[in-house]
């Protein structure tokens, strides 16, 4: 379960102070798929850079199954996202050295799994995804669309508790976007909890839940995309 | 993980050839221009007889001037004379003792071709080639009965009996030096000790002499020295026999003591010499003898040339300049691969992951530049080599051996290292959600 409890984040510069968040609150029980949607600059990607534990919290609560977050190292902090979260971008986010398979393998490297384990699950997850015949290809090599299912593989390959997605079909056109929401739920309906940040209200839809973000809150009442929609306009 | 850095070293390198290239470059010109001048100093300062060097002791006595002192403050001579050399090797006292000087004699070689040359030689006495650990190649050195009794016999070495004899086994065989004919009674293996510690008081760079022949042989043949004489009262007239009796100082004594008691010994045997020689009339001075082993003898010589310690002080400066060149290019490049970076640490990799996936590649550019550092060294060396070509004994500074190579490979990777230090540092410590963020 991921628990946040008056979580703030503020960035200072030497004249100004963002509040990014304030007054954060959030529960995401085990195997939900929520979209989080708001208006730019509403706090939708720092709540997930800090629930992805990419970035550090300013104040409030972060526990992720029942364990506070900020009072881990930074070794410990990386432990949690090597095993327990995976990682969507808006632009894959792939090395463009390394080919597929050895992409698909960084999370893994750091995990410590042997060779053969790792073989395992970089063509497990390439297989889920329907790119196991591109091993060896160059991520230049693939289309938008394949190099996203390209990132989710590698975010599935550890096979973590949570999926943490920013925008993952901005970059792709409708056909593309809707395979990779299709694949997204399929992860989801095998338990994987998914939690998607998107300004589109119609991908937003295809969650189980949605939240609405507003000035670094979560907006008051129950969500209504298409109040979102209008404040998003 | 260590594989698979060097894989990502290897990727990363390649993918920015020219940004590595030329920290490749800065490394090895600074290592070059260090390992140059570090080599001359190393060769300079290096002990050529280490494993003895605590056991071997040059002796001084003080029969200077009573109104100043050979050297100030209050050194004794750096040689002896003929009567203390003599007097002091009869004694026996220390276990092996050696009195030498250096001379030149004019060879004649067999064939009617071949044209007589002058050639450096050393007069000494039995107990000098295995005091000093001299390596044969044939035969041995001669023994005390042949000093005793003024045999005609002779050392070759090894360039010598190349000269003569073609590099053949020449023990037995006959050389004519100044129209008298010595027996070959051994040939040296390669030995050039660097500095030539046995005498510093001429160029401590020399070569060893290239025929070695009994002191007393020498000295009944007035062969006379070729090497600096300081006389501090004239010699008075009566030839040769007046400057052997004369307090002029030209001869080098040393003697193998192996503990610190028979150091002391030895001292004491000095003083009551001195004491000795006082009652008739010589040693004007205290008392005031000194016993140094070899690596004192040769920091009070000063073996290392003043000028090689600054010009070694500009190369490290150098080194230093080029790091910082290498600093600069290395933040370039990890600042560029930000992203990377921070994608790893998004994906678990934690600090200490990146520290060691930067750290190989720095060590890889490293050796890299220790490699070609090897070359610009090797270079170096050659254009001082050339630069000085008039001088002989040059060409001994100038040589890299194998501790040399390894130690410029290694100065390259921990220079790398450090220069990696700062870079890698500040890529760790982005927060990764600023990086990704970037679209």
């Amino acid at each position: 379960m991921l628990q946040m409890k008056n979580v703030s984040k503020i960035y200072r510069t030497d004249t100004v102070e963002t509040h990014a968040l304030r007054e954060f609150s959030l529960i995401v029980d085990e195997g939900e798929f929520v979209s989080v949607t708001g208006p730019s600059g509403s706090g939708k990607t720092t709540f997930l850079n800090i629930a992805g534990l990419l970035e550090e919290l300013s104040g409030g609560v972060y526990e992720l199954d029942g364990r506070d977050i900020s009072s881990l190292s930074d070794k410990e902090r990386s432990k949690v996202r090597n095993e327990k979260i995976g990682f969507i971008f808006q632009s894959f986010n792939l090395i463009p050295e390394l080919n597929i398979f050895d992409n698909v393998d960084v999370p893994l490297r750091y995990r410590g799994f042997t060779a053969a384990e790792r073989k395992k699950r970089i063509v497990d997850s390439l297989e889920m995804v329907g790119l196991a015949s591109r091993l060896q290809h160059m991520p230049a090599q693939l289309s938008g669309g394949q190099q996203q299912r390209v990132a989710i593989a590698r975010a599935l390959a550890g096979e973590p508790r949570f999926l943490l997605a920013d925008e993952p079909t901005g970059n792709l056109d409708s056909n593309m976007a809707e395979s990779v929401l299709d694949l997204l739920s399929e992860i989801n309906e095998s338990g994987t909890t998914i939690i998607m940040v998107t300004h589109e209200l119609a991908l937003a839809d295809r969650a189980k839940r949605n939240i609405f973000v507003r000035d670094g809150s979560v907006s008051d009442g129950p969500p209504d995309l298409h109040l979102a929609k209008a404040a998003g306009e | 993980m260590f594989r698979y850095y060097l894989r990502l070293g290897a990727l990363s390198i390649r993918a920015n050839p020219a940004l590595s290239a030329l920290m490749v470059a800065a490394i090895a010109i600074g290592i070059g221009a260090f390992m140059s001048m570090f080599t001359i100093r190393y060769i300079m300062s290096g002990n050529p007889i280490a494993d003895k060097s605590d056991q071997l002791y040059y002796v001084r006595v003080d029969n200077w001037d009573p109104s100043e002192p050979y050297d100030e403050p209050n050194e004794p001579p750096e040689q002896l004379t003929y009567l203390d050399a003599t007097a002091l090797y009869q004694a026996g006292k220390a276990s092996r003792q050696v009195v030498s000087f250096m001379s030149m004699r004019v060879i004649e070689p067999q064939g009617e071709e071949a044209k007589p040359s002058q050639i450096e030689t050393r007069a000494t006495t039995a107990d000098f080639f295995a005091m000093f650990d001299v390596p044969f190649a044939y035969g041995s050195g001669w023994d005390k009965k042949s000093d005793d009794t003024e045999e005609f016999v002779a050392v070759l070495g090894q360039a010598m009996n190349e000269q003569l004899f073609g590099g053949e086994d020449s023990v037995g065989e006959m050389i004519t030096m100044n129209g008298e004919s010595y027996r070959v009674v051994g040939v040296l293996d390669y030995w050039s000790p660097v500095p030539l510690f046995y005498d510093l008081n001429n160029n401590p760079y020399n070569e060893p002499g290239k025929v070695f022949l009994p002191f007393s042989v020498a000295v009944a043949g007035e062969h006379g020295s070729a090497g600096n004489t300081s006389c501090w009262k004239p010699v008075g007239d009566g030839g040769t026999a007046a400057f052997l009796a004369s307090e002029c100082i030209w001869m080098q004594m040393w003697v193998e003591l192996h503990s610190q008691s028979e150091r002391q010994e030895y001292l004491q045997f000095l003083d009551a010499y001195v004491e000795q020689q006082k009652l008739v009339g010589r040693f004007p001075r205290e008392l005031n003898n000194r016993l140094d082993n070899v690596e004192e003898w040769m920091e009070y010589n000063e073996v290392v040339d003043e000028d090689v310690g600054v010009l070694l002080g500009l190369a490290i400066l150098f080194l230093v300049v080029c790091l910082l060149n290498t600093i600069g290019l290395i933040l370039a490049k990890v600042l560029r691969r930000a992203k990377d970076t921070s994608l790893r640490r998004a994906l678990g990799a934690n600090k200490s992951a990146m520290f060691s996936q930067y750290f190989v590649e720095a060590s890889m550019i490293g050796a890299a530049g220790g490699l070609l550092g090897i070359v610009m060294t090797w270079l170096g060396l050659r254009g001082i080599e050339n630069l000085f070509s008039e001088y002989e004994f040059v060409g001994k500074l100038v040589q890299m051996d194998w501790v040399m190579m390894l130690a410029a490979v290694a100065l390259a990777i921990v220079s790398a290292l450090a220069a990696a230090l700062y870079p890698t540092w500040r890529a760790c410590n982005v927060t990764p959600a600023t990086q990704l963020r970037i679209q």
